[in-house]
């Protein structure tokens, strides 16, 4: 690792000035960036750690219903406290990586790397939900740009995340066992307007909504309806753990699976 | 440098630290708690987990300064005082739960907080919880033996003796 200053500021107007700095970088639960540190593809001046930032952890609701997840909220205690309002959420969380990474890892260091086989961003497009800043709200559909790519600004930070909750919901994941992410993965929920599919591991492109599941999904909830629907191989990641073709295919599978488990 | 101070195995332990110092570093380096070991540096292996206020981490993922204040328990800590093992370890000899022995601080530590939280949990579970932590010798049957004995439940159901 190349050397940094560290700074760990108890609140969030702190934290947005100490990232104004030169080559400063947020820290989440480094479960992502510490590792990357040691690889050295990463050269920050300094390291401003959002893990002291209590308005930044925990979970509650507001008035439209949605469940709010601080941005430095761990997997481990979302998985604990959304399981009794939003349990295809919880789940997702109980099953990303291992215990220990659960208990480190944060939903705004999740979203904010957008690894094209991360868990949540999948749930947060399923889900409609809004990425709130310290500066903005940002739709689902709007802050997901491709891979390891998002809307956020420079030094900007995930303060909250918003998630209406579906009245029916699931995520299938494949899991890949030597890094536990998934190598697919999909998440189905389904409002009161409609059903939105999102599928993460597979594109190259990361995580996006398969719109002919949803339209499908729409008009008959079950995994039945999605017989015959496919997608192409075309643009889908092909590495050692899997050609693109084999993406698509286990798209269609874990789709199934999730609109099954939520049916 | 700063200066980070936390409680290690009960005791104040405080020193200085770089950013880069990982928590692992100042437990090893610093304090000369060297039963924390280091097999992967790459967040996989869970050779080196301890607990960081009661939770489980990776003490090669995390800085040493994010534990400023806290009360971090390593496997030098479980034992009482006379050198009575703790139940887990315990466990682990009766048990045949290691083979060279690397991977058995982190096994031991996961497993005491899987049993903190579930004092009575299936082998799928004590399986589930383990997936963080690798061990290329045992095959893991006697580890997953070992935390269900320690948790007073029958082993003699448990896959290969
Ligand atoms: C062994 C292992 C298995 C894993 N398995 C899975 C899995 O199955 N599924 C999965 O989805 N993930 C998995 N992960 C990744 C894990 O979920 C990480 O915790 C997550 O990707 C990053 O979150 P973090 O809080 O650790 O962020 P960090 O590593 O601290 O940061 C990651 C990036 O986000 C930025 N950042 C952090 N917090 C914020 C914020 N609040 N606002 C803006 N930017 C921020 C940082 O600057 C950095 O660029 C795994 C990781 C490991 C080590
Ligand atoms: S040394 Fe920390 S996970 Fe392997
Ligand atoms: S006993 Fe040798 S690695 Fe587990």
């Amino acid at each position: 690792m190349y050397a940094f200053d560290f700074e760990r500021p108890t609140t969030i107007d702190a934290a947005v000035k100490a990232l104004q700095s030169e080559e400063a970088q947020a820290l989440g639960g480094g479960q992502t960036l510490i590792p990357t540190l040691k690889q050295r593809l990463a050269m920050p001046a300094t390291l401003v750690s959002l893990t002291a930032i209590k308005e930044m952890q925990g979970i509650c609701e507001d008035d439209q219903g949605r469940l709010c997840i601080g941005g430095a909220t761990t997997h481990a205690q979302v998985a604990r406290e959304a399981a009794g309002r939003y349990p295809a959420l919880a789940d997702l969380a109980a099953n990303v990586g291992d215990p220990a990474v659960r208990n480190r890892g944060t939903i705004g260091g999740s979203l904010a790397n957008n690894d094209p086989s991360a868990c949540y961003p999948a749930a947060a497009l399923a889900s409609g939900a809004t990425i709130v800043t310290n500066d903005r709200e940002i739709a689902a559909d709007d802050y997901f740009q491709g891979m390891f790519t998002t809307a956020l600004e420079e030094g900007e930070i995930i303060i909250e995340v918003r998630f209406p909750v579906p009245q029916a919901a699931a995520y299938a994941k494949f899991e890949q066992p030597a890094s536990r992410f998934a190598l697919v993965g999909a998440f189905v929920a389904r409002f009161d307007d409609g059903v939105r599919v999102a599928i993460t591991g597979a594109s190259e492109e990361g995580v996006f909504r398969w719109s002919v599941a949803e339209d499908a999904l729409t008009a008959d909830f079950s995994a039945g309806a999605l017989e015959g629907l496919r997608l192409s191989g075309e643009g889908m990641i092909s590495d050692l753990h899997g050609s693109g073709d084999y993406r698509a295919h286990l798209a269609g599978v874990m789709t199934r699976r999730a609109a099954a488990a939520g049916g | 440098m700063p200066q980070v101070s936390m409680t290690v195995n009960g005791k104040p332990a405080s020193g200085e630290v770089e950013g880069r110092t990982l928590l692992v570093e100042f437990l090893r380096e610093n304090l000369g708690l060297t039963g924390t070991h280091v097999g992967c540096d790459t967040s996989q292996c869970g050779a080196c987990v301890v607990h960081v206020d009661g939770q489980d981490v990776k003490a090669c993922t995390m800085f040493a300064a994010e534990a400023e204040g806290a009360e971090v328990t390593t496997i030098e800590g479980l034992a009482e005082a006379d050198g009575t093992l703790h139940p887990l370890q315990q466990a682990f000899q009766d048990h045949h739960g290691l083979q060279c022995g690397f991977c058995t601080p982190g096994m031991v530590m996961t497993g005491v907080a899987l049993l903190d939280r579930n004092p009575t949990p299936s082998e799928a579970e004590i399986r589930d919880y383990l997936e963080g932590n690798i061990c290329r010798c045992t095959g893991y049957h006697n580890i997953v033996k070992a935390i269900m004995a320690a948790s007073g439940q029958d082993v003699s159901k448990i896959a290969a003796e």
